[in-house]
């Protein structure tokens, strides 16, 4: 029994598995710490012992416990010892511990570099897998360095597991080591294509996050991503997608117009709410990028927001909140759409869920206009009362105060009433606010000149109103506003109606529990209030009166004399002895009114928030130069408190030097206007009524007060606000009254002449004149202020190092480095042999790996130059067709998946080319579009010679900068194939690198009918030499379904592919289209016969060349050669040049003045050379091409089209 | 981006937590404590995102165990939201019918479970 129990313990001991530990944990909850650190110290005896097994087990419980909390990292070594064992399950614990817990800090991450690469090479896939897993959550610069280059090569794994896994963690690795981020940028671009969907994804997601901090490097993957776009059905794929754009649309507008179309298409069709979400964000963000003058685009912000209206609408909350979040992304531009919807905003706030009704908050915040602000500040003050909790209340409170003083007060028609309102506002209880309301009266009461008298009177009543202050504790933030009516109240002192009385509502007892900050002006203000009091009765010669003011001050202010805050008692016994001397002087019967309010003559000005910073330190100012060299008494002392009271407005004006001539102040004046105009905080003068006093030139154009008496100035009562509603409603319908009556007349007038005007009457925001003529002081600013240059950009960005340009060629300098084995003469200690070489540029690649990275290299550079190129051309056509065909047998879809490096300027071609064959297909369903016709150039000889020059530098002659200003004409491949009453079918055939002698032709068809078309089945009676690939298990004789319907006036597009045995000729099949049309009568059987016509042309791949291989091809002799020539021609070499790469599939290799060389490829390999040369007035072009016939056909073709120049 | 990923049950124990990017050890209790609370006050009527310090917190709740996804402003969060349920679907398979002990458990008893997911990716998408 006993020996039992030790057995038993024994076996606890070593075998407690994470189980047993799990379950320990849970029979403990009383003691739970004291039975975690026994099984620490257990799990630390564990990790003593030699065997793995148990080291292991032992790390897989810290792992656990490091996840309930526990710090675990004393076991980092453990964890590489188990990370390093041979079996995989062990090999996986160990992984994820290091996953959990390791961080750029821990110093063992260095001891596992080997390991890790050893993993990442391992033939077992879950060991590469485990690998990458765990490293992605440590990796570190050092790391990301080393290995960069392994996981580079994973990318291309056989496993998709692992290659979606190398693509993710890549940008882990980018992050780290930024320099890793080129030379793998080609290989995780091909990525965006791998057949397997996750890797594919994954390398979306890369993209898109890279994309997101540096869009501006990603451009040139516009055209691709938009190929992604229109065939891809994941969703996950398409919303990372769809979010990448939004970050370009900012950098390329003409992205954006292209975008609108197929994100509208994705908008209506899509089911998943996620992806509407996204399509809607990014719709918001591709018309912000536009220029407002698109009228077009009123329709897709009008969708947009009646999508967003569905979810407002939703009962799933979720849908409610990000409906109003993406709401407040329109308002920002479209402010006008979105106020349609003001009813639902209003109505979420009632909504349950706080979120959802701060969210209804924001929006409320850019809807108001001078015409519903009253309405919605009515309604928010409802809900003010309604809320139950303070932080809501707070929030709400926050937002009518930054509702109303949003844009220099710009909605406030009457401040009489937002002064109520703010009033109203301190009536909140425990709101924490206070000194928002307190801001918001002070700014209000020294900006609105006009609302002085109101704000006075209302801040005596607040003074005056002793539940305020009685209920006002330290911990109540509503004090804060007694603050700004005290200061008020003195500052503005001679509006006030009965001064008298307001003193004494100042130097009450109570008083003195108020926060010192508050006392202290309270007893600073209390002297000016008596200043004025003074002067009014000694004005009015009643110094009996002004006596008894004096002895009120003398008998109260000795409570703030003992007072605990320094300030208070300071400034109380200075005011104290100031009145006992103003005391004893009217005891002589001595006016002291003049000298009392004399010590606060001047009036304060609102100074703009920067103008100090904004003072430009004149030339020759050392501001840390002594001016005078520092005096050993105290006189400097006297002048330095002098400064403070000195008029602002000369501070700027003393360091103007004196003898600034007219020039130079008018040159500074409009520098100043500049400045103003960038200044936010600067209140611009807008054509506004309001504001228009500013036009008015002269210093002394002070603003004149025009108080409407149709307000009264005092409205009895509380709470007030909500009568100005009213007065403000009749007043706005006397103005309207009052335009009508003049707009009547003005019709009256007008009728008598030939014009009439039937205008409807409509009060948009520009007819409400405000109440007041309320003017807002502006803010001061220092002339010659200097313009802001705010640095936003935060120097500790990891992702600004990721700025990095990646289309400009690999230099040799950022090869990726790569392990090397040292020589076995230096190496002497065997551990150290794989420790790879810290400095890169001493590392030289194998050579294997070498002749790979030219490759790649080159490669990349090809791309590069040509993708940005290629930019510009595909920016400037018009969407595909959206829907791009299913993929059936047979049938092949536009987007393949190419293996080979030679299908990319094919795939370009292709969707090039797709996007041509609009302007000409579908003259009916786009004929908005159809302005964009002339845009519709081919620039492809521009594309190519300047990708050559990129290629070559700039050694010869190239014509970039001519084309723009010599436009191409449009051109379009497409041609006709036959059309009848109800089909019209144009086509274009391609060439496939990948199967030689394949060509795919891609058929429009177009219903011109008014019925709808289905059941269109196409068939070809094949020839020899070119037969249609039908889908497998059917007969020669079998058509091929076109795999969509045509609803009338619908165009769209399928592909068909050929086999083709023979090149050299040129081939012509008889075809067939059947279908169904259907209409109101019923359903007829059509068909349309078409002969399709296969030109040599048609053979041809456009590939670039370049011009050493170009001139080593003609040198080899085995081309035979043949040549044309053309009279009457008038075209520009240019644009010649570019016909012929179009519509013959050509790229120029090199161009000197009118003469240029060019190649082109066959699907089976026939090189053509051609050389094409521009006389007076005719053109001669001479070929070489291993087949003659090809060739001498080929040039008959090229005849024919030069024949139209 | 993600930045964590929690599975937190209604007592506030953390059955699994996954940080993607590092964070101190005592920060992160910290910080699921916080997140927990903020999930656990509010509702079925309130709306599974939360606007938590400068990043969104999307949730949904499976019987007594929260599923907490931290993400930065730029993620769509309905996408988050589907991808939480797409992520519990696939626990729910796997373990046939499964349970909070699931969770604590399979992280480090499972070896295939990543392998699984990876064949099973959730491609349905609301």
């Amino acid at each position: 029994m006993a020996l039992k129990m030790v057995k038993g313990s024994i076996d606890r001991m070593f075998d407690k598995n994470l189980q047993d530990l799990v379950r320990g944990i849970r029979n403990h909850k009383e003691d739970e710490a004291k039975y975690i650190s026994q099984c620490i110290d257990e799990i630390k005896q564990e990790l003593k012992q030699d065997n793995i097994a148990v080291k292991a087990n032992a790390v897989c419980k810290l792992t656990y416990l490091q996840m309930l909390g526990y710090d675990i990292s004393w076991a980092a070594f453990n964890v590489v010892e188990v990370m390093s064992a041979p079996k995989f399950t062990f090999k996986r614990i160990g992984y994820l511990a290091a996953s959990q817990c390791f961080h750029e800090g821990t110093d063992v991450i260095m001891l596992t570099t080997n390991q890790i690469r050893k993993d990442l090479s391992s033939p077992s896939q879950y060991d590469t897998g485990v690998a990458l897993t765990g490293l992605s959550c440590f990796v570190t610069p050092d790391l990301a360095r080393d290995l960069a280059n392994d996981i580079m090569t994973l990318m291309s794994h056989t496993k998709p597991y692992i290659r979606k896994k190398a693509v993710l963690i890549m940008y882990k690795v980018f992050l780290k080591y930024p320099e890793s981020l080129r030379p793998a940028f080609p290989r995780l671009k091909e990525k965006l294509e791998d057949p397997d969907p996750g890797v594919q994804s994954a390398a979306v997601n890369v993209i898109c996050e890279l994309a997101r901090r540096n869009p501006k490097n990603y451009l040139s993957l516009a055209p691709l991503f938009f190929k992604l776009m229109t065939s891809s059905t994941n969703n996950w794929v398409l919303i990372k997608i769809i979010k990448l754009f939004g970050a370009l649309t900012p950098l390329e507008p003409r992205l954006g117009k292209k975008l609108i179309e197929p994100l509208t298409n994705l908008i209506h069709s899509t089911s998943a709410m996620s992806l509407l979400y996204e399509c809607v964000n990014t719709v918001i963000a591709v018309l912000i990028s536009l220029s407002s003058g698109m009228p077009n685009h009123s329709a897709s912000i009008q969708l947009c927001v009646q999508k967003l209206r569905i979810l407002i609408e939703d009962s799933d909350q979720n849908l409610k909140y990000l409906g109003l979040l993406a709401m407040s992304k329109i308002l920002r531009t479209h402010p006008k759409s979105v106020q349609a919807h003001k009813d639902l905003v209003l109505q979420c706030l009632d909504d349950k869920d706080e979120s959802i009704r701060l969210r209804a908050l924001d929006l409320l915040y850019g809807m108001v206009s001078k015409k519903n602000l009253m309405e919605i500040v009515k309604k928010l003050m409802m809900h003010v009362d309604k809320a139950e909790g303070t932080a809501y209340r707070d929030e709400l409170l926050t937002k009518i105060i930054d509702i109303c003083s949003q844009s220099n007060y710009q909605h406030i028609t009457n401040f009489e009433w937002y002064i109520s309102i703010l009033v109203e506002l301190t009536r909140l209880e425990g709101t924490r606010h206070g000194h928002l309301i307190a801001a918001q009266m002070l700014d209000v009461a020294i900006r609105v000149k006009a609302i002085r008298r109101f704000a006075v009177s209302q801040m005596s009543a607040l003074l005056d109103s002793a539940h305020l202050v009685a209920s006002s504790t330290q911990r109540n933030g509503i004090c804060e506003v007694l603050y700004a009516a005290a200061w008020i109240c003195g500052e503005f002192s001679e509006h006030l109606q009965e001064p008298q009385r307001t003193l004494e509502a100042m130097l009450r007892p109570r008083v003195t529990t108020l926060p010192g900050h508050i006392q202290a002006v309270y007893v600073q203000n209390v002297v000016k209030l008596y200043a004025a009091i003074l002067q009014q009765k000694e004005q009015a010669g009643d110094s009996q009166a002004a006596q008894e003011a004096t002895q009120l001050l003398v008998e109260r202010l000795p409570q703030f004399v003992q007072s605990a805050d320094l300030e208070v008692q300071e400034r109380a016994s200075c005011i104290l002895q100031l009145v006992k001397h103003v005391q004893k002087l009217q005891a002589k019967d001595m006016p002291v009114a003049e000298e009392v309010s004399a010590l606060f003559a001047g009036e304060l000005n609102p100074v703009a928030p920067k103008a100090q910073k904004k003072v430009p330190v004149p030339e020759g100012l050392d501001l840390d130069a002594w001016i005078n060299e520092p005096l050993s008494d105290s006189e400097s002392e006297d002048e330095a408190p002098k400064a403070i009271f000195h008029d602002e407005e000369q501070r700027p004006a003393k360091q103007r030097p004196p003898e600034a001539d007219e020039q130079e102040l008018a040159r500074r004046r409009e520098a100043r206007k500049q400045e103003q105009a960038n200044n936010p905080f600067y209140i611009k003068s807008s054509p506004s009524p309001q504001k228009r006093y500013q036009d008015t030139p002269g210093v002394d154009h002070i603003p004149v007060v025009q108080i409407d008496l149709s307000v009264p100035l005092k409205v009895p009562g509380m709470p007030m606000s909500d009568q100005y509603v009213k007065l403000e409603e009749e007043r706005r319908h006397q103005q309207r009254l009052e335009k009508d009556r003049k707009r009547k007349k003005k019709r009256e007038r007008e009728r008598r002449g030939t014009r009439r005007h039937s205008s409807l009457h409509t009060e948009s925001d520009e007819d409400i004149a405000p109440a007041q003529r309320v003017d807002i002081v502006t803010e001061e600013m220092p002339e010659n202020a200097l313009p802001s240059d705010e640095d936003d950009k935060d120097p500790n960005d990891p992702y600004r190092a990721l700025d990095i340009d990646l289309d400009k060629p690999l230099a040799d300098s950022e090869k990726l480095p790569v392990q090397k084995h040292r020589n076995a003469e230096t190496s002497k200690s065997p551990e150290k042999e794989d420790v790879p070489v810290v400095e890169k540029k001493s590392k030289k690649p194998k050579k294997k790996e070498k002749q790979h990275k030219e490759k790649e290299r080159g490669r990349g550079k090809k791309e590069a130059a040509g993708r940005g190129e290629d930019l510009d051309f595909w920016l400037s056509t018009t969407p595909p067709a959206a829907a791009p065909a299913p993929e059936e047998p047979g049938v092949k879809a536009s987007v393949t998946a190419p293996e080979e490096e030679r299908e990319e300027p094919q795939g370009e071609e292709q969707a090039a080319d797709e996007g041509e064959q609009d302007p000409e297909k579908k003259p009916s369903k786009h004929k908005k579009k159809k302005h964009k016709k002339d845009k519709e150039e081919r620039p492809k000889d521009k594309k190519k010679s300047r990708k050559k020059a990129s290629r070559e530098g700039a050694a010869e002659p190239v014509e970039n900068g001519a084309l723009d200003e010599e436009p191409l004409p449009p051109m379009s491949s497409y041609c006709l194939l036959a059309e009848n009453s109800y089909i019209k079918m144009t086509y274009d055939i391609q060439g496939s690198l990948q199967e030689d002698s394949r060509v795919t032709v891609s058929m429009v068809l177009e219903n011109q009918s008014s019925s709808f078309l289905k059941s269109m089945e196409l068939n070809v009676l094949d020839s020899l030499n070119a037969r249609l690939a039908r889908p497998e298990g059917s007969s020669v004789h079998d058509g091929v379904p076109v795999p969509f319907q045509l609803p009338p006036g619908i165009s769209n597009e399928a592909q068909f592919v050929f086999t083709i045995q023979s090149i050299v000729m040129a081939q012509k099949l008889k075809g067939t289209l059947s279908f169904i049309a259907k209409n109101d009568e019923g359903s007829t059987h059509e068909k349309l016969d078409f002969k399709l016509h296969f030109p040599c042309t048609s053979y041809l791949i456009t590939t670039p060349c370049y011009s050493d291989a170009f001139a080593k091809l003609l040198e080899s002799g085995d081309l035979s050669m043949s040549s044309i020539k053309v009279d009457g021609i008038s075209m520009s070499f240019q644009n010649l040049l570019a016909k012929i790469c179009f519509h013959h599939h050509f790229s120029v290799v090199e161009r000197v003045d009118s003469c240029a060389s060019m190649y082109s490829r066959s699907i089976q390999g026939h090189h053509v050379c051609l050389l094409v040369k521009k006389g007076e007035k005719s053109v001669s072009v001479d070929g070489k091409c291993n087949d003659s016939t090809l060739l001498s056909n080929l040039l008959e073709e090229m005849k024919g089209t030069l024949a139209q120049c | 981006m993600i930045k964590f990923f929690l599975m937190v049950n209604k007592q506030g124990q953390t059955r699994l937590s996954k940080y993607y990017e590092h964070v101190e050890i005592n920060k992160r209790t910290l910080l699921e404590t916080e997140v927990i609370k903020s999930c656990l006050s509010r509702s079925n009527e309130q709306c599974s995102f939360i606007e938590y310090k400068d990043f969104k917190l999307i949730y949904r709740q499976y019987a007594a165990l929260f599923i907490v996804v931290g993400v930065n402003d730029t993620e769509n969060e309905m996408a988050i939201y589907e991808f939480i349920h797409n992520f519990v679907e696939v626990l729910d398979e796997y373990f046939s019918r499964v349970s909070e002990l699931d969770v604590s458990f399979f992280h480090c008893y499972e070896p295939s479970f990543p392998q699984y997911l990876a064949k099973h990716r959730p491609v349905r998408i609301r």
